[in-house]
Parts: C-alpha cells; structure tokens; sequence
C-alpha cells in the first residue's frame, strides 16, 4: 500500500484534497485494515483482540449461512462470522492466508467476542476522525448498515467499520 | 447532592434478610416452658437493631419504625421486665414474615404493603402501653431507651416552655466515613427539628497531596433553635457516638447579640461546608464505583481456599518436576514421565473437585426454612407434627440449592396437608399422636438424594387411578404398576383432596415440582405404604457446571446428550419402523410407538433422507413421553464442562450450551425438550404449508 509517513505537515490532516495518509504522532486512532474480495476495510485496533489463522469450527444448528460455527478460544466459546458471505463481496473460499479477527467490546453492557472471516490483513492505518467522509450515501448493500465511513488511504479506499454494530451482527 | 446508594442498599438486604433468618431461627429455638435463655434473647435484639439501624440509614422509615417496636419490646424481655409469652413470639415470627415482604418489595422497588405491618404493629403498642403507661410517647421513633431517661429530659424541658437554643460541637473522627456515616445525613435531620445553622471548622484540613478521601478532617459547630429535647438530639448522633467528640449546651439564655455574632460567621462559611462536603463526596463516589459488586455473591469457608491454595502449590510442584524432565529427556525416564503424568492427572482432577466445592453450600441453607413453616402449619391444620432433619451438611450447587428449595418446600407442604393425619385419626388406628415429616439429604452415586418422608396415610392408588380416569389423564389403569400410578401425581392438573386448602391442592403443584427438578436434571420418585406414610426422594445432580454426557456423531458434527435423559440406545431393525398419521416415522418398541426425531435434520447438520440402515436410535425420555433420536454414531460417555453460548452468541433452539472436547473442538449439548418442542413446531409449520 503507498503509504507517506508526513509528521512536519501536519496541517494536512482533514484537507479532503491530500492523496496519502499522514500517519503523525499525535491525536488520531489506528485502524486494522483487511481484505475482503478487491475492497478495503478498517476497523478500530483497540478492539481487535488477536488474529488467528482459519480453522474448522463446529457447525451451529440452523444458524444462517454466514456464521461457520463456534470455536474454542482458550476456553471461552466464540461464533466465528464469514464477512465475505454477510457482505456479500468477493469469492467464499478457504486458502491457507484466510485469517480469523477476533473483536471484542461491550454489547449492552456485556463483554462480547464474536471472530470475523476475511480474505487477508494487510495494513494499520491511523485516521483522524474529521478526514471520515460520511457514508449517508451508501445504498444497496448489506454492509451500509455496519460502516462508520470511508476514507482515502494513498490510491486505494478503505471503509472504516463500525465495532459495536458488528459485534451485535448476529443478535 | 446525592449518592448512588445502590449497592449499600443490596449489601444491606442481604444483611437484613440473613437477620431475619437469625431472628426467625432463635425464636423457634426459644422454649417458653424453660428457664429464661439471655443468650437466644440477645441474638435476636442484635439481629432486629442492626436492622433497624440500617434502614435508618437508608431511610427506609417504615421498616425502622417497626423493627424499633419489635426492638423496644425485646429490650423489655432482655431486661426481665416482660416474660416471653407465646403471643409475643407469634407476633415477632409474623413480623419477620412482615419485614420479609418489605425487603422483597424494596429490592424490587415496589412500594412497601404497610397494611400487612399494622395488626402486627398494634399488637405491639398494646402491649406495650400496658406495661408502661406513663412514659412512652406515642412517637414510635423514640428508641427504647427514651422512658429510661424521661425523667432527666423533662427536668431540661421544663425551664422556658421547651424552646430552646442548643450549641452543638461535632467533632467527628477521622474515620468516620469508613464506617458508612454520614455527617449531612445528620445534619438533615437536625435541620428538620427546628431553625439550624452551621459553621464548619477546616482547621484540620491537610494539604490536598496528604488529603485521604475517605478520611473526614472537619467538623462543626451548629446552633439549633428547636423545642425537641437534649436526649432527642443525641438520638441523631447516637450512631455516631464512639466515632465523634461531641458537646451539646444550651445557650438559650445567652443574649441576643451574641446569639447573632454567633450565628453570622455561620451563614458565610455555610455554602464554603457544602461545597467541601461536595468534592470530598465527589472522589469518593469515584471511589465506590470502581469496586462496584457483582449481582450475587457467596461465602465461602477459608479452609477451602486454603485447599485449594495447597492444590495449586501442588500442581506447579509437578509442573517444574516435568518441565525438568522434558528439558533433559531420554527413553531411560520414560518410567518418571508416566509418574509425573499420573501425578498431574491426579492434581487436576483434585483442583477440579476443589474449584467444585467452592459453589457447594450445605443443604442446611434450604432445610433451615423447613421448622419455621411445620410450627405454622401444624396450627393452622391442627396436626401435631415432629420435624427430623438429617445430613444438614450434605453440600449442593448454590444455584441447584436456589432452584430446589421451592420445590422442597411444596413437597413438605404436602407432606404435612395430604400425608400426616389429623391426632384424632392416628390414634385410632394405633399411630402416636404426633406425625413425623423427616427431611434427608444425602451423597449416592455422583447425584444428591433429598428425601422428605411422612409417616402418614400414604398414596391411595385406587383414590389416584380413579381421579385419573375421572380426569381422562388415562384410559385405563390396566398393566399399571403401583409406581406408575403414583407417577400420575405429577400430572398437570391433578390433585386428590376433595376441598381446596390453603396449604396445597389446587393441583398445580406436583407437575411443577416434577418440571423444575427435571429442569436441573434431576429426577423424583415416589414410594409409598398405605397407612405408613409416603417417601419422596429427589435425586439432584451435584453440580450444573458438569454433566454426564453421551458423545454423538450427527453427520460431520460431534453432539452431546445428557446421559439422565438416555432411557436405552439400540441398532435400528427396518422392519421395526413405520409410518403413520402422515409420513411421521415411529418406532415400535416393545409395544411402544416410539416417534423418531432426525437430529441431523433438526439441527440442519446433515441431509441424509430417511436411510435408517447405519443409524443408530437413542430413546430419550422427553417431557411427557419418550422419543427415538436418530444419529449416526455413538461414541464414547465422559464429564463435559458446561460452557455458555448466550455470552457471545445467542440462545440456539434445542441446544442448552456447548462444551470443549479432549482435542479442543466445541460440541453443542442437545437440549431434549428444546429439540422436542422444535420438532414439533416444525411439523406443524409444514402442515399449514401443505394446507
């Protein structure tokens, strides 16, 4: 990913114009970025417990196509969620990159770990809140409902998600 | 300015409530006939004045106002000038009863039911108003101690027609606040009896590096212009009375002017108090939060967490003993690796049982209810009832104990309505006068056996089997052994007593009781004697976190059922299995029809159409019948630990939870009556859809 490390101009940051990302050392928050078929997603990597790689889970009963089952995460049992499937983008298949982010937060009041499917990590980013463009409007798709924003990182787009939205994804 | 007393109002609750029981147990223990026992008298004045004193604290002056009746009355008794007499003992046991149900609703944060308190209260007053007539005031906050000192106070009262002006130094330690005392919860009841102002003196105030939060470095001057009298004001401190330096004067014949100086500083310095009082409450609300308490706790003894100290100790004993070996290992110690291994099997399994024990709480817990609730009963019913309990100490799951004991007590209820006959009918047939109810808890085979036995009249099962063909429970009581008829007291809607009493016998019960020790995975059986009494025995597993499981396989997947509801498993014979009532499969076995219910199918795990040839049925007992589960392997039997899957998923129909294999893999455990009731809500589905 082209990335420019710019930490004098500072200024920069929230200019909608700018075509690289200022990765600075002051206010901001970092973003774990993955794959999911050709897009970019980003989520917030306070929330991101670990990454593992895939698995097989045990099958859930009647669960909708896109939870692959619940697995074992030192002890504690953990749904695990296709993205790709709940997004509906690119193609469901298992090579040895796929990897497992496990997020957890609070979803009403309680301590939730729920573990996502995707393609591949590839970056971490740090974004200003303000240089967010606003996604109001999206249409169409399933993952309108779960994303905070998007934002330009050098010449690719990456869509920023929301953690609470997707962690309550299966309730 | 206010704090979130939540969590005080929860400990004191619990507090109250183990009081209560503390009150309740000691009046049962009292025998009126014997000599006076200051010791039983003593415990219960303690129990009622903590309680009472906490719900002042909190203000929950309904409660104080009674509980100080009851404590008035018990400080009579404790200082010989009342004998204990039956009436006072029935109105104190009611008053428990009465102060039970305001806790409840408190907790709930209903409003209290004052209807409930007031004979109570009555009976009280009157009694005592006889005894003393003089000096007790119809104010029922006034402690006990009041008509002690009337004389003195009134001596105060008498010199300018009761008004008067009080200087009150309040110089509180510094500890104070540790103790949950509250300097503005006194000053807001100083300031209800009459004209009130305060100076506050911060002299002792440290600089705000050294500043402890929960320490109290001020104290205060207040003048108060009241007609209460001197005793009433100490009243307010009385709780605060070993934590504080405290002078009370009358200055009521000070001039005005001094009065006036006196009082102007006051003013200025009044906000500059609170305002202190403020941040000081501030850090310390911060303070509380974070050790904000989990909903529900338990206690546990120290030896167990001794032992359970000395296991782990253990345990890393034989971890670096193996840790050293495998640094260093050649096949010459392969004898010392399987010692070592065996030994960390053993630690294990020891830890394991330890942990277990921690969640274990003696069955006392649950019987201690039971001598209360027989008195009771055999008053109103009029049955002479002895009450035996056995192997109090016997220890179950705090929350196996929480859901049994309702249960219980509906048995006992029983027990003392349908089984022991009235004195009249036991001497006639040759039976001593007394009944005796026997509670008995014990260890048998990896599960709790509790068991309530009655000397009574027994089961009738010709009484049963002819309610039950009345009722169309059955159809006939051909081929029925006299176990099975009993069964059919568990039967929704069934009871036997010709008139509905107040104790039991509206007929919901039994089936209740059956419900809800199924739903912990237990079960209840029944034997009984016409004209000898009858014996229920509760069988409880020891613990909800573990269950005995058979291990499944249902297309690739590993599933587990609980081994208590398995009646049989078998091979599948084809020409056993036939098709009725539109395409349901049922199993014939033994006569039975047993309907079959395709866990793959259910579960959505695998699509194999009905090829019964290398599957397997696993007859389970359902709620009310049994059921054949088809799956296609069974595999081995074990203890699996019951892990949630509500906490980061959702609730998933027919299954209870999951648990993790020996390899690591998760496996669902199948809940029988959620598959059942899935089942059959699917094929009712699918009938609207076909018509």
């Amino acid at each position: 990913m082209n990335t420019q490390i710019d930490i004098s101009n500072l200024e920069r940051i929230g200019d909608d114009d700018h075509d690289s990302i200022e990765i600075s050392l002051s206010s901001g928050e970092q973003y774990l970025v993955f794959t999911l078929g050709d897009e970019l997603y980003g989520i917030n990597i306070l929330s991101v417990t670990e990454i593992s790689g895939w698995d097989s889970a045990a099958l859930v009963p009647n669960a909708p196509n896109y939870v692959k089952g619940v697995i074992n995460l030192r002890g504690n049992i953990v749904p695990i969620i296709d993205l790709r499937i709940r997004f509906e983008v690119g193609e469901v298949t298992y090579p040895k990159t796929t990897v497992v982010v496990i997020l957890s937060g609070l979803v009403d009041g309680r301590e939730r770990t729920v573990g996502f499917i995707v393609d591949s990590v590839s970056d971490v980013l740090d974004i200003e809140q303000d240089s967010l463009q606003c996604s109001s409007s999206f249409d169409g798709t399933v993952a309108a409902n779960y994303i905070d924003g998007i934002i330009n990182a050098g010449d690719d787009v990456v869509t920023i998600l929301d953690t609470n939205k997707l962690l309550s994804i299966n309730s | 300015m206010s704090i979130d007393l939540e969590e005080f109002h929860q400990i004191f609750f619990e507090e109250s409530l183990e009081n209560i029981d503390v009150v309740e147990q000691a009046l049962i223990d009292i025998d009126l006939e014997s000599p006076f026992d200051a010791e039983l008298i003593n415990s219960i004045f303690r129990a009622a004045h903590s309680i009472k004193g906490g719900s002042g604290t909190f203000g929950f002056t309904e409660v104080t106002n009674f509980t100080h009746l009851m404590e008035a009355l018990l400080d009579e008794v404790r200082d010989g000038h009342r004998t204990l007499t039956p009436e006072l003992v029935d109105a104190l046991l009611k008053s428990c009863d009465c102060l039970r149900n305001w806790f409840a609703s408190l907790q709930a944060k209903e409003a209290l039911d004052t209807e409930i308190s007031k004979p109570i209260a009555k009976i009280y007053q009157t009694m005592l108003n006889v005894d003393s007539s003089a000096g007790v005031s119809d104010t029922p906050v006034e402690p006990a101690g009041a008509r002690i000192d009337a004389d003195s106070a009134s001596q105060d009262s008498v010199i300018t027609d009761n008004h008067k002006t009080w200087l009150i130094e309040f110089i509180p330690d510094n500890e104070i606040l540790l103790s949950g005392n509250e300097p503005v919860r006194l000053f807001r009841q100083l300031q209800q009896m009459g004209e009130y102002s305060v100076t506050v003196n911060t002299n002792k105030l440290p600089n705000i590096k050294s500043l402890v939060v929960d320490e109290c470095y001020l104290a205060w001057t207040i003048q108060l212009q009241t007609d209460h009298q001197k005793q009433e004001i100490e009243e307010i401190f009385e709780w605060v009375a070993d934590e504080c330096r405290l002078t009370i004067t009358d200055i009521s014949n000070c001039s005005d002017q001094q009065l006036e100086e006196s009082v102007e500083p006051v003013q200025e310095s009044n906000n500059e108090s609170v305002k202190i009082i403020q941040a000081d409450k501030l850090t310390e609300i911060k303070h509380t939060t974070k050790r904000a308490l989990p909903s529900s706790s338990i206690r546990v003894g120290i030896d167990k967490i001794d032992n359970l100290i000395n296991l782990v100790g253990e345990l890393v004993i034989t971890q670096s003993m193996l840790s050293e070996l495998g640094s260093n290992f050649d096949m010459s110690k392969i004898d010392k690796l399987s010692n070592g291994l065996e030994q960390l099997l053993q630690n294990t399994k020891e830890l394991q049982e330890n942990v277990m024990g921690i969640r274990m709480l003696p069955i006392s817990f649950s019987f201690n209810r039971f001598p209360r609730m027989t008195r009771d009963l055999s008053e109103q019913t009029g049955k002479k009832i002895d009450l035996i309990i056995n192997g109090e100490s016997t220890e179950l799951d705090k929350t196996v104990m929480e859901k049994i004991s309702d249960p219980l007590v509906h048995l006992v209820r029983n027990a003392i309505d349908h089984g022991i006959e009235f004195p009249k009918e036991r001497l006639a047939v040759g039976k001593s006068e007394n009944g005796t109810i026997k509670l008995d808890a014990y260890h048998k085979g990896g599960s709790i056996v509790v068991e309530i036995a009655d000397d009574g009249r027994g089961i009738n099962c010709d009484a049963i089997s002819q309610k039950a063909l009345e009722k169309q429970l059955i159809s006939s009581t051909e081929g029925m052994t006299d176990s099975q008829i009993f069964e059919l007291i568990f039967e929704p809607g069934f009871s036997t007593v010709e008139t509905v009493s107040d104790i039991s016998g509206r007929g919901v019960g039994m089936d209740v009781v059956k419900k809800n020790i199924k739903s912990l995975g237990g079960r209840i059986e029944i034997e009984s004697e016409e004209g000898k009494g009858t014996v229920f025995k509760v069988h409880l597993p020891l613990t909800l976190a573990i269950l005995d499981g058979q291990l499944i396989r249902v297309g690739t997947e590993i599933c587990i059922i609980p081994l208590i509801s398995i009646v049989e498993s078998l091979q599948i014979k084809q020409e056993m299995i036939k098709k009725v009532s539109g395409n349901m499969n049922v199993y014939r076995l033994r006569d039975e029809n047993i309907p079959i219910i395709s866990v793959g199918k259910e579960f959505g795990l695998s699509s194999s159409a009905d090829n019964f040839d290398d599957q397997l049925l696993v007859i389970v007992d359902g709620d009310d019948c049994k059921v054949g589960l088809l799956v296609d392997d069974l595999l081995a039997q074990q203890q699996v630990v019951i892990k949630s899957l509500e906490a980061n998923y959702k609730k998933i129909e027919g299954v209870s939870s999951a648990t993790i294999l020996g390899d690591g893999s998760v496996a669902m455990i199948i809940d029988i009556p959620g598959l059942l009731s899935m089942s059959a809500k699917r094929s009712i589905s699918s009938n609207k859809h076909v018509a």
